[in-house]
């Protein structure tokens, strides 16, 4: 089975939903999406036994052959735990999303189609070896996610917040392009599976640290790190389902994902190091830090989510340092990647389950204002105890999957100090004192969310809607994920053995040649060690202040609101708005005329302007054939039917003549035998004199003004500049006699191998079957855009009707 | 203003015909002598807006109800599909398949898969041109 093609299964899937949506409206469409991720789900479940065991699999298809360009899914543990939690989570998202839904007031159709697409973007970046194809589904998840958050693109907030994510995310993704480019210039490769045992040449190179920053630039504003993170909190205005998958479980998580699958190429760099981790930790605080200023519930948790990225890329910087120590197992650096893969699981599914519980709260009370919000304790019992089980999995505490990967990150960042590269004697303190500092504000958002939400007086007034437990179908997905949260406290070590320990030997191949060298063993209870004591110390410090946190909450407020990257942002926004327009205003007249000489000056400049510089006139009259009679007589009418356009005091007339012209050139193919050409000349001309003529009712007559309209010399000389360009043109590639004639390899082979007699057709089905393909495809764009713009304006016609 | 067009009508009625014929033919012959989906497309084209000349806009859309944007969907899809079968068959994208078969009533005649991406392009053609004719024709 080759399993590349499962990737655009969603996609595939897709294509149908429009469909389904019309035809069976009275199920839910979301029932019929819920088929996909399930059954890939199952399917990809049945390759862990080959990556449990260290071993891989690859399966390809090739896509551009001619400029080595392929499909190639490459299944190791690493790529395998982010596929399985691409379509788990996706199963649980899409069967809550069927009850959070209205699948009468919604229009479900684009939105599974969005999310389907998204899948396979995501299903693309975790399996693809190939950097070019990777990063078509990087931005490809660019794209669906913005299309998802602002599905609802009628609200203003809407649709910023999804052009602020894409924005950055793509300019994140041109910039990590850059990088791929330049690791396949010095490693002749885009396979990531070849630059691997290159890193030690690569690090050599000129372009190394270039690629490096390029890379981590597109790593770190997809995975929303400091100080990119701030399309991550707008990106909220999205339905809660794309909130709880987009960014807690996939998409956030494909700059980890980035920085994990290179950390091989990389990891030889200090600064590599340096950067993912000093980037990751600063992010994790700072996010931990502001979530506490939030008001939203979703911004609360989109801001943890900032924080526990953080937390994870930081320990993906510190694995790096795995590269660097002789005996691993003799360190406790070999905590790092385990931790951080280890807590990317509980991450995916503790605060996948906690957006789940944000939506539930907003859809039974109608408000996420969390100053509303209070005493559901009583109320909604099941979402009580899943918030709590979630927050306190964030949290740290025990007997939750979240303490005991909090555990091992402090390990990881207290064994920093130790280390003694890169100055880390001098700047490695900073690590566990950040990380404490981060976790203690983790400690107290994660008691904010639930409490605050929960516990504490009941306020039904300043509620929408009366609150009331969730329907079953919605706690269906969320209780599901906080099981998870306890099994995974309960079972750490086989959910190392099957899923940590194969993706971290994808990660650190320099260390380890199979699964069973890793030799960690994960322990609810590990003695009276420092990490214990800083947790303790978490939470007494986290609880105290938890405590008085209404006193010192309003301190937020005083940082001032125009210091904010959000307000450098906006600035730079409108900067460039503004700048533009005025730039537009200069040379944006309205006038087709003005646009034309733009275009025809151009076109002089560029072509003459390179004709003279390479010097490439070669006028050559010696094989000239002899004009005959008809060429005459159709060069007259040419002339004539010109010169009459020129003149004409009437828009018929000009009408006219201009068909006239294109009926003379169309004759001249006759003559020289391009009857292809001839024939689509003539049609062309038929329909847009007919068109001409639809159009005319509507155009004004030519004014008495522009009757007597005087000789313009601007004009003029642009328009025989045109002239003469082109016949110079002609002229010279005429006399041109340097390269072969492409036509003669069109005559031998297109019966040989096209199996085709007419070339002009053959080239368009078949050797430029790409450019039609995407000619049809702009053709088709083209008249939905006129659809659009014409009946927008009929209805908007229509509303003013009906307000008179 | 209402003008007595019967002449126009009435030739309409025979050309009509005529123009269509013509781009089938135009349209199968395509890959052998000239012509091809894009013509084709473009005749068929020409001979609605015809139809639409002498008569008008409501009549046409009586006689042939046909969505023009949906036919242009179809034909996305068809050379879409057209291009993409080559990965069934284990082949990089776009590559074509064609043979030559003796069917009853033509001879020898040969099948493409090209032909199939062209009608593709076909409707496409007329699905566009036709959508723009009419969303202009249409507003007032």
């Amino acid at each position: 089975m080759s399993f590349v093609f499962l990737i655009f299964v969603p996609l595939l899937a897709a294509l149908f939903i429009p469909l389904l949506f019309k035809k069976f409206g009275r199920i839910h469409t979301g029932w019929f999406v819920l088929v996909v991720p399930v059954i890939l789900f199952t399917y990809y479940v049945s390759l862990l036994p080959t990556t449990i065991s260290g071993g891989n699999l690859v399966s390809e298809f090739q896509w551009i052959p001619s400029l080595d360009i392929a499909f190639v899914a490459y299944i190791d543990g690493l790529s395998l735990l982010f596929t399985l939690l691409i379509t788990g989570i996706g199963a649980l998202v899409v069967l809550y999303s069927i009850f959070y839904l209205d699948k009468h007031r919604e229009q479900l159709h684009n939105f599974y189609v969005y999310l389907l697409m998204f899948m396979t973007a995501m299903l693309g970046i975790v399996q693809s070896d190939h950097l070019i194809t990777l990063y078509l589904f990087w931005e490809l998840t660019s794209i669906s996610s913005f299309l998802l958050i602002g599905y609802w693109y009628t609200r203003d907030r809407s649709r910023f917040g999804a052009l602020k994510s894409m924005m950055i995310t793509v300019f994140g993704g041109l910039m990590m392009l850059g990088g791929f480019v330049l690791l396949s210039i010095m490693g002749d490769t885009y396979s990531i599976r070849e630059l691997i045992p290159q890193a030690a040449e690569l690090v050599t190179h000129d372009f190394f640290i270039w690629a490096l920053v390029l890379v981590l630039l597109g790593a770190f504003t997809k995975s929303a790190q400091f100080p990119f993170y701030i399309w991550l909190p707008d990106a909220m205005e999205a339905p809660t389902p794309v909130s709880a998958y987009l960014h807690s479980a996939t998409m956030v998580k494909a700059g980890l994902y980035l920085v994990a699958r290179l950390t091989p190429v990389f990891a030889i760099s200090g600064t590599w190091m340096w950067l993912v981790a000093g980037v990751g930790l600063f992010t994790m605080f700072w996010g931990s830090f502001f979530a506490l200023k939030q008001k939203d519930l979703k911004g609360i948790l989109a801001f943890s989510t900032v924080s526990q990225l953080g937390l994870i890329m930081s320990l993906l910087g510190a694995s790096a340092a795995g590269y660097h120590v002789d005996n691993i197992a003799e360190t406790t650096f070999k905590y790092a990647g385990f931790a951080a893969i280890f807590h990317l699981i509980n991450h995916a599914v503790f605060k996948g389950s906690l957006f789940m519980i944000a939506g539930i709260v907003d859809h039974e009370t109608g408000t996420r204002d969390i100053r509303k919000l209070g005493g559901l304790m009583s109320l909604m019992p099941i979402s009580f105890t899943v918030a709590m089980i979630g927050a306190f999995s964030m949290a740290g505490l025990p007997p939750f999957g979240g303490f005991l990967s909090k555990e091992m990150f402090l390990t990881a960042m207290l064994s920093l100090t130790e280390f003694d590269l890169f100055s880390m004697d001098v700047w490695g303190i900073l690590f566990p004192v950040v990380a404490w500092l981060g976790s203690v504000f983790t400690f107290i958002y994660s008691f904010y969310f639930v409490f605050h939400t929960f516990a504490g007086e009941h306020k039904p007034e300043q509620l929408p809607k009366p609150a009331h437990e969730a329907p079953i179908g919605m706690l269906i997905s969320p209780v599901f994920l906080s099981l998870l949260v306890v099994v995974i406290f309960f079972i750490p070590n086989l959910v190392g053995d099957w899923f940590v320990k194969p993706a971290v030997l994808a990660m650190q191949p320099f260390l380890y040649t199979s699964p069973d060298e890793i030799n960690i063993h994960v322990e609810a209870w590990h003695g009276p060690t420092p990490e214990l004591f800083m947790t303790l110390g978490i939470v007494a410090i986290g609880f105290l202040m938890f405590w008085t946190l209404r006193k010192w909450q309003k301190s937020y407020d005083l940082f001032p609101d125009t210091l904010t990257l959000n307000a450098l942002y906006d600035s730079v926004m409108f900067m460039s708005d503004t700048g533009a327009n005025r730039f537009s205003r200069l040379y944006m007249t309205g006038f087709i005329r003005s646009y034309l000489v733009y275009m025809f000056s151009f076109v002089i400049f560029i072509v003459l302007g390179t004709l003279f510089l390479t010097d490439a006139f070669a006028i050559d009259f010696t094989n000239l054939a002899p004009v005959g009679f008809y060429e005459v007589v159709i060069l007259i009418a040419l002339v004539g039917s010109t010169l009459t356009i020129l003149f004409s005091k009437s828009r018929l007339t000009g009408i006219i003549a201009l068909g006239a012209v294109g009926y003379s050139v169309a004759l001249f193919f006759v003559i020289f035998r391009a009857p292809d050409l001839a024939l689509t000349q003539l049609v062309i001309e038929t329909i847009s004199v007919a068109l001409f003529l639809l159009a005319f009712y509507h155009l004004p007559q030519i004014s008495r003004k522009e009757e007597r309209m005087r000789f313009r010399f601007g004009n003029a000389l642009v328009a025989i500049g045109v002239g003469v360009t082109v016949t110079l043109v002609a002229l010279s590639s005429l006399s041109q006699k340097a390269l072969p004639s492409i036509s003669e390899f069109y005559k031998e082979t297109v019966y040989k191998e096209a199996g085709g007699g007419n070339i002009v057709n053959v080239i368009l089905v078949d050797y430029r079957g790409f450019d039609t393909l995407f000619e049809i495809a702009v053709l088709g764009i083209a008249g939905i855009g006129i659809i659009t713009m014409i009946k927008l304006r009929l209805t908007k016609k229509e509303d003013q009707h009906e307000n008179k | 203003m209402r003008t007595n067009d019967v002449m126009l009508q009435t030739a309409t009625k025979v050309v009509t015909f005529i123009i269509l014929m013509f781009a089938v033919h135009i349209f199968f012959a395509g890959h052998y002598t000239p012509g091809g989906g894009f013509v084709g497309g473009l005749l068929t084209t020409s001979a609605i807006v015809l139809l639409m000349l002498a008569f008008d806009i409501e009549t046409v859309k009586k006689i042939l109800p046909i969505n023009y944007v949906t036919m242009t969907a179809i034909g996305l899809l068809l050379a879409l599909a057209t291009a993409s079968a080559s990965i069934i068959f284990d082949v990089p994208f776009f590559t074509h398949a064609y043979d030559y078969f003796d069917l009853p009533l033509f001879g020898k005649t040969s099948l493409h898969s090209a032909m199939l991406f062209d009608a593709g392009v076909y409707l496409v053609v007329v699905g566009v041109t036709m959508t723009i004719i009419q969303t202009i024709g249409e507003d007032e």
